[in-house]
Order: structure tokens, then C-alpha cells, then sequence
């Protein structure tokens, strides 16, 4: 139990996932709720990218670290595809991963690259203790 | 911005430097310092209160579920990171409670844009 997710710089890491995952999630829902005709299939990635935070809240806070390490992935291939696909203009069917999350201070583009140097660097500390990340 | 969430950000700025303080000096927060979260969550939750009056009156078509959905979010975030840090009483657990105040003058700011935006 040394060395975890969410111990140390974990502890702020998955209160910051927590944050994006409420953030996305709720943002989402109130596109969805009223006015979801203006733009369906920006707002059902807006709710996507809301679960794929709560996953890796949920993973990093137990130390679950293969579906961290998925979801975090993931995570990372939305953000940059959608901030490459989405346009800065498009303000009313935006979120949180448009145009790299400028609109979140860039944080959901730096988020996935802390994660994944989190758990890099976890895996290189206990080699052998890492119970589900085989070295 | 109200003068509400003036009067908050800038207290929230003011605890965020408190906390810093803390994490240089590698000290716990004390009861001061959970009184002041305290105070700054009764103010979220006046503004909860003052938001609600503003959107049930003359608000020109800003957007209510959006508006009041931060309104109410903002009054999650503190509690969960007290609770969160009690579970690592270390400089770790002092920097949740940092990313918190950080995070409430950010949701005024994106309030201020919602109501900018009418």
C-alpha cells in the first residue's frame, strides 16, 4: 500500500480527474436537457468524455491501474481528436475536449500526460510489488 | 461580476495563499483555516440564494439550467476535498484543498460569462 495511485501527487491528481468528471458530466447533461437538438453528437461526446473522467476517477482513486491506464488513454485520444476535429467557433455545441479544452485552460489536454507520467512512474517505483501492472 | 463574487474570489485568492504557506512550510491546517472554508462555503451558498432570485427575475434569456447548475455544483467542491484530504494528512492533502479554492473563483468567472452572454 506504499506506493498507489492515489497517494501523494495522486491525492490532488484523482480530486483533479473528480473535478472534470462532475464537470463534463453535468455540463452534458444540461446540453442534452435543453437543447439537445442543436447539436446531438457533440453533446453525447461532451457525456462520453463525462463517463470516461468518472472511470478514471474511480480507478485511480482505488488504485485500479490497467483500466486507469485505458481510460487515461482514451481520455488522451479524445482530447486530441477532438480538439483537432472541433472548430473554435462552434461556442454552443462545444465540450469540454473542443479545441483541446482551451475553453478548461487546457487542463483536459495536460491531465491525460500528468496521468500517464503518474502511473509510468508508479510502475518504474514497485516493479515488483505492482500487483495488476506487470513490469 | 456581483459584488458577492468579487468579495469571494478575492477571499478565496486569500486562503488559496494561506495554503500555499501551509504546503511551503509543511504544516497542517488548522482550525482557522477550516473556519475560513467554511466561511467561503456559507458565501457559495448565499450566492446559491442571490443566483436563484436573479434568474427567477429579469434575466434576459441567459441560460437558467446551465447557470444554476454551476451555481449548485460550486457548493459540492469544497466539502469533497475536505473529505478527500482527511484521508492523507500530508502536503498532498493540503494541495487538494488548494486546487478547491482555485477551482471556486474559476466557477465565478464562468458564471460571470454566462450571464455576460445574455
Amino acid at each position: 500500500m506504499s506506493a498507489s495511485t492515489r497517494t501523494g501527487l495522486g491525492r490532488i491528481l484523482v480530486f483533479v480527474y473528480g473535478v472534470f468528471a462532475l464537470a463534463a458530466t453535468a455540463r452534458a447533461l444540461v446540453q442534452l436537457g435543453t437543447q439537445a437538438s442543436l447539436a446531438p453528437v457533440a453533446y453525447s461526446l461532451s457525456l462520453f468524455s463525462g463517463v470516461v473522467y468518472i472511470v478514471a476517477t474511480w480507478a485511480l482513486a482505488t488504485d485500479r491501474r490497467r483500466i486507469a491506464l485505458v481510460t487515461i488513454c482514451v481520455e488522451l485520444t479524445g482530447v486530441l481528436v477532438i480538439g483537432t476535429l472541433s472548430h473554435p467557433s462552434d461556442i454552443d455545441k462545444a465540450s469540454v475536449w473542443s479545441d483541446y479544452g482551451n475553453g478548461y485552460g487546457f487542463v483536459p489536454l495536460v491531465l491525460p500526460l500528468v496521468g500517464l507520467w503518474w502511473l509510468w512512474r508508479l510502475r518504474r517505483r514497485s516493479g515488483r510489488g505492482g500487483s495488476e501492472f506487470p513490469a | 461580476m456581483t459584488a458577492l463574487q468579487f468579495v469571494l474570489g478575492l477571499f478565496a485568492l486569500v486562503v488559496a495563499l494561506w495554503l500555499v504557506a501551509l504546503i511551503v512550510l509543511d504544516r497542517q491546517p488548522d482550525d482557522y483555516l477550516y473556519g475560513a472554508l467554511g466561511v467561503l462555503e456559507f458565501g457559495l451558498f448565499m450566492q446559491l440564494v442571490v443566483g436563484l432570485v436573479m434568474v427567477t427575475g429579469d434575466h434576459g434569456g441567459v441560460n437558467v439550467a446551465a447557470y444554476v447548475g454551476y451555481l449548485v455544483g460550486s457548493l459540492a467542491v469544497l466539502p469533497a476535498a475536505f473529505l478527500w484530504s482527511l484521508g492523507e494528512r500530508t502536503r498532498a492533502g493540503t494541495g487538494v484543498l488548494l486546487v478547491a479554492v482555485i477551482v471556486v473563483p474559476v466557477l465565478f468567472l464562468r458564471l460571470h460569462q454566462l450571464w455576460g452572454a445574455r
